[in-house]
């Protein structure tokens, strides 16, 4: 049975589902002829906007049989534009992303044709990711290389960044008078950078008028179509979409269908501007939506029905735009086609009441009726959310597929409160991505690299040497027999990981700087607090709020580890800190007592035991202290934050056998779920051990909890899941979310995946297809402790 | 004495009473049923178990044993009961997680720790702690002082009980009780010697006693096909309950599970012909006892 509400939906997600990913290069050579011509003759941030410009008027439309939400990034569903500018992928990058077995995209002979011919020529030498390796340093380019951290802007642009209301009460008209007012008080007598601003502004200008032109477009095709179209009620809907695209996005929306199609314009700018990390998101959709619904209801002009079939139609749209390509080690860190836009639904108003509305209910319904990668989609909890909402979220939740994952809005309130925010602007934030807090629609809030604290640990007890690379990582500061005392180890850490995070955070500052002076996004700009009045890009400290984000990875295993060495080689000394290397070093073959100790017998972080829980606090409070509030180089500060993506499978993929007694090669876990199979006390004591991290000073934590359909059966189970979310959310805890499937149903799929072509499963802050997983991702699902009894 | 000796304590225990709990297993049981799941919570003593499938006859535990008390006969490691003082070190060492303590002693002080961490699941899921066994009210000081603390931290207890002990016990926990699970198993008085070594004079007539109480009273049935999964002992149970005060009843089917545990610890199981009760008898059940006027529940 296909899923979807009417016909229309179906057929429409069937395509998008069907439709294999491929590489469209048009936007490629459309920018290239935009550079060819402008480059040289404009400043920066106007030479980015004209190339926005011609994008947009010459792009190829699309409207799908039966469509009545309009536009694509590409030139249809699953069709990926590269980004030449950031990233010139080579004929080899391009032969690769055609022939890997999994997050693949078919690349046409034409299009590798003129990749080789007009795109390489042109752009090899000039990509910000070329600049960046020419003027990161050297022990950057080491660690990079070595699995120490990962960079988020080698490839794809800064991002994380979501919409609020404002598009829904301000057309671009509007805008560009906004703006025009700005550039008529700019002030040339006494403002040093009101040059620098005037471009800026100018170049907001024309991205508006761009935007406003491919409504323009597609009103026209709209109504070519209608003129044409035989069918009366086609006709009918065609011409529907002409007259919304006649009114957004040059003016404000007028209906619930028009904010939608709004949306989607915007979603579509932001993402032909530049790829940046997270797509784009409507972020708190349902209160955007929801006076349109309300009006157009007591207008009689829409029906509830209709409505749901208009977020459908949204959510194939969302499905339709496979994440930007990636290559290297961007890929490993980042192995999906999921782009992260993700909903945030419920949660509170700006004045503080309870958020959830009839929207709400509807989106839920739409997310599990679509049952779609793309959007990812979570709820948001606070204190005030009615009961009636959780359990409604959870009766989808334990469907198995992992969404909606669980917010909770009164920490991410309270994160944003830490960092500095404004309580108005704190209240209409939420989560973007996985689990990053930000303030939507004002903030740049910008991952910038996973960061690897179990390898680093590893090092330290190797002094600073990496036996995998042969090469000189660390400092000096002795090998593991040389520290006599737990507390001369932890200190050799904390100092190995000072100096890793230094030369982390003095490259993103390099990478920071090139993006403000190369890449500036002014489109990007319109749409984001304060750009507009500072005349300052989005990528230079022109939005309201600025935080650079580094996530800590492997939180789990560098506790155990820890743990394992203070309890077995000081306290009870059962056997020697050498004997402990040398087991490490064969990856514990014959030397199985000392394995079954560390694995076994030892406290383990998961398990609301003080003796390992209060290691994982030292090592936050460690990396927390080493990170948060330095400054950034735009005016804003560096944030934690702990997630992993699909990080936690490459992390763990080059190190060696860890003092917990993970072995080789084998994952880290996920966010901050305990290492596998080390939490044996069941789902309560795994949130009372992460609600001991200090969740209130991160930008987001995600914790991962896996459970056999038995435990959530009925209305029981899903009081149960309601009652454990609210648990962990008085506890303080960010994120939870669940992963409901039989360890049975994954091993024969893992087995036949060509039977399981719709199972879906939740990895680390997002959903993707069991398929696509490599096979070290998948055995880590499988592996995940599963919560039962 | 106020310490408890304790099998297991299991969180997140949903099936054991309201909401989310806290379930903590004492040791020792005043009856020997033949389909006992939990066949190492019998004795009260604490006790090594030995899961000959796991264990690949390495030896190491022979050479750690303080009291040699351990031998290799025919690749299964033997034990001399004599020699043993289940001191642990065995279990400790032993890699394949194949030797592995059952029991130990915890005081009051402890066990409170343990439940109260829980605490703010229980009071978001009007959870709380079940006090279970083998048989929790055979230890009724170190029950009686725990469940006195929990109630004055006001957290919900239950007791889940097979009734077998004398009722002074049941006077005693009574105060610092909000809910019994109460076992029945047979009625006829025979056969239930037959299947759980001691008569069910004793388990009747307390639960008669406790009826005429404050005490809230949700009755477990475990349904055995063989034994009492039949509709004489539904009929039986109807006519013995008439006038009855009962919360709730539980029906708990019997499953197979245990079979590999008696096999995987050498234990002799006295229910290799028993069988789990066809899924339409008990939907009949269970419509027949609702019918009746009893909120009856497939599980706990």
């Amino acid at each position: 049975m296909p899923r979807g509400m009417s016909k229309r939906t179906q057929h429409l997600r069937e395509e998008s589902i069907k439709t294999e990913p491929h590489i469209s290069i048009e936007r490629a050579q459309l920018l290239t002829q935009a550079y060819k011509k402008y480059a040289g003759t404009v400043e920066t941030p106007i030479l980015r906007a004209l190339a926005f410009k011609h994008i947009l008027k010459h792009k190829k439309l699309c409207i799908l049989d039966g469509e009545l939400i309009v536009g694509e990034k590409g030139q249809g569903p699953q069709s990926a534009p590269t980004y030449p500018e950031l990233c010139c992928h080579t004929l080899e990058d391009m032969d690769v992303m055609d022939s890997r077995e999994r997050i693949y995209f078919k690349v046409s002979d034409e299009v590798r044709k003129i990749q080789k011919e007009e795109i390489i020529p042109y752009w090899e030498n000039r990509s910000v990711r070329k600049r960046i390796f020419d003027y990161v340093t050297p022990e950057w380019q080491t660690c990079y290389e070595n699995g120490i951290f990962t960079e988020f802007m080698e490839q794809r642009s800064p991002g994380h960044t979501v919409a609020d209301e404002k598009i829904y009460h301000t057309g671009f008209l509007d805008f560009i008078d906004q703006i025009d007012a700005e550039i008529e008080q700019l002030d040339f007598f006494n403002d040093r950078d009101a040059l620098k601003k005037k471009a800026q502004l100018k170049a907001m200008r024309i991205t508006c008028e761009a935007i406003i032109i491919l409504g323009q477009r597609y009103e026209q095709l709209a109504k070519d179509m209608a003129s044409q179209e035989k069918d009366p009620v086609r006709q009918q809907e065609l011409l529907s979409i002409a007259e919304n695209c006649r009114v957004v996005p040059a003016h404000k929306p007028q209906t619930y269908w028009q904010a939608i199609q709004m949306y989607w314009f915007v979603h579509i700018g932001v993402n032909n501007e530049l790829n940046n990390w997270d797509a784009y998101s409507p972020g708190r959709l349902d209160q955007h939506l929801n006076p349109f619904y309300q009006r157009d209801v007591q207008n009689g002009v829409l029906t509830r029905d209709h409505a749901r079939e208009l977020l459908e139609c949204l959510w194939i749209k969302f499905n339709n735009q496979p994440a930007p390509p990636k290559v290297g080690i961007t890929l490993k860190e980042s192995g999906t086609y999921t782009d992260f836009a993700n909903l945030n639904t419920g949660g509170v108003t700006r004045d503080g009441h309870d958020g959830v509305n009839d929207v709400s209910y509807l989106i839920l319904e739409t997310m599990d009726e679509m049952k779609l990668l793309q959007p990812s989609s979570n709820v948001q909890i606070s204190k005030k959310t009615p009961q009636a909402f959780l359990k409604k979220a959870c009766a989808v939740s334990r469907k198995g597929w992992g969404q909606p994952a669980f917010y909770n809005t009164d920490a991410i309130i309270q994160e944003q409160l830490q960092a500095g925010k404004d309580l108005i602007d704190a209240r209409g934030g939420g989560a973007s991505g996985c689990i990053e807090t930000g303030c939507f629609g004002k903030e740049a809030f910008i991952l910038t690299g996973y960061f690897n604290l179990p390898k680093i640990f590893e090092l330290t007890l190797n002094n600073g040497y990496d036996d995998r690379s042969g090469k000189q990582l660390g400092l000096k500061l002795g090998y593991g027999p040389d520290f006599t005392t737990y507390e001369s180890l932890f200190d050799a850490f904390k100092k190995q990981v000072q100096y890793f995070v230094d030369i982390k955070i003095q490259g993103n500052n390099i990478i920071e700087q090139i993006y403000a002076e190369t890449m500036p996004s002014p489109f990007m700009s319109v749409i984001t607090d304060d750009c507009i009045k500072s005349g300052k890009d989005y990528n230079a400290g022109g939005a309201r709020y600025n935080t650079s984000y580094i996530q800590g990875v492997g939180i789990g295993t560098i506790t155990d580890s820890l743990a394992a060495i203070k309890y077995n080689v000081f306290d009870h000394q059962r056997f020697s800190m050498k004997e402990l290397m040398e087991a490490i070093d064969n990856n514990f073959e014959n030397h199985e007592l000392i394995h079954h100790l560390v694995k076994n017998k030892t406290p383990k972080y998961g398990n609301d035991d003080d003796y390992a829980d209060t290691i994982m606090r030292s090592v936050f409070d460690l990396y927390h202290a080493s990170i948060s509030n330095r400054p950034n180089m735009k005016g804003g500060f560096y944030r934690i934050n702990m997630l992993p993506t699909t990080c936690h499978v490459y992390f763990g993929s080059v190190m060696k056998a860890s003092a917990n007694g993970r072995l080789s090669g084998k994952p880290l876990p996920d966010g901050i779920s305990p290492a596998k199979g080390a939490d044996r006390n069941g789902p309560t004591a795994v949130i009372k051990s992460a609600s001991k991290m200090d969740h209130l000073n991160t930008g987001g934590t995600l914790l991962n909890q896996k459970f056999t359909p038995s435990v959530v059966a009925g209305e029981t189970g899903l009081d149960n899941m309601a009652s454990l979310v609210r648990s962990y959310f008085a506890m303080d805890g960010h994120h939870i979310q669940f992963n409901v499937i039989d360890k049975k149903v994954l091993l024969e799929a893992q087995a036949n995946p060509q039977d399981f072509n719709d199972l879906i499963v939740r990895v680390a802050g997002y959903s993707d297809h069991f398929n696509n997983l490599d096979k070290a991702l998948q055995d880590e699902i499988i592996e995940r402790t599963e919560q039962q009894f | 004495m106020d310490n408890g000796m304790i099998f297991n304590i299991q969180k997140f225990s949903v099936h054991d009473g309201p909401g989310i709990r806290t379930t903590v297993f004492f040791k020792g049981c005043s009856m020997t049923c033949h389909w006992c799941h939990n066949p190492e919570s019998i004795s009260f003593n604490k006790e090594v178990t030995y899961d000959v499938e796991k264990c690949q006859s390495c030896g190491f535990c022979i050479g750690v044993c303080p009291s040699k008390a351990l031998s290799l006969d025919d690749e299964v490691i033997s034990r001399d009961d004599k020699l043993c003082i289940a001191c642990e070190t065995c279990t400790e060492y032993c890699i394949q997680l194949a030797r592995e303590i059952a029991g130990e002693e915890k005081s009051t002080a402890d066990l409170l720790k343990a439940i109260e961490s829980d605490q703010a699941f229980y009071n978001e899921s009007g959870g709380g702690v079940t006090f279970s066994g083998g048989e929790a009210l055979c230890q009724i000081e170190a029950l009686v002082a725990l469940a006195k603390a929990c109630k004055k931290r006001g957290i919900h207890v239950t007791i889940d009980t097979c009734g077998h002990v004398p009722y002074e016990h049941f006077e005693r926990i009574l105060p610092y009780t909000d809910l019994f699970l109460y076992d029945i198993k047979i009625l006829d008085r025979e056969e239930h010697k037959t299947y759980t070594g001691v008569y069910n004079d004793l388990i009747l007539d307390n639960l008669n006693k406790l009826l005429k109480t404050e005490a809230v009273v949700w009755l477990r049935l475990p349904l055995i096909k063989g034994v009492n999964a039949n509709d004489t002992f539904i009929d039986q149970l109807e006519t013995w309950l008439k006038g009855k005060n009962i919360g709730q009843i539980h029906l708990l089917p019997y499953h197979t599970i245990a079979v590999d545990k008696y096999r995987r610890l050498r234990r002799h199981y006295k229910g290799q012909h028993f069988e789990k009760p066809d899924e339409s008898w008990l939907n009949q059940v269970l419509e027949k006892l609702t019918q009746a006027g009893y909120k009856t529940l497939i599980g706990g």
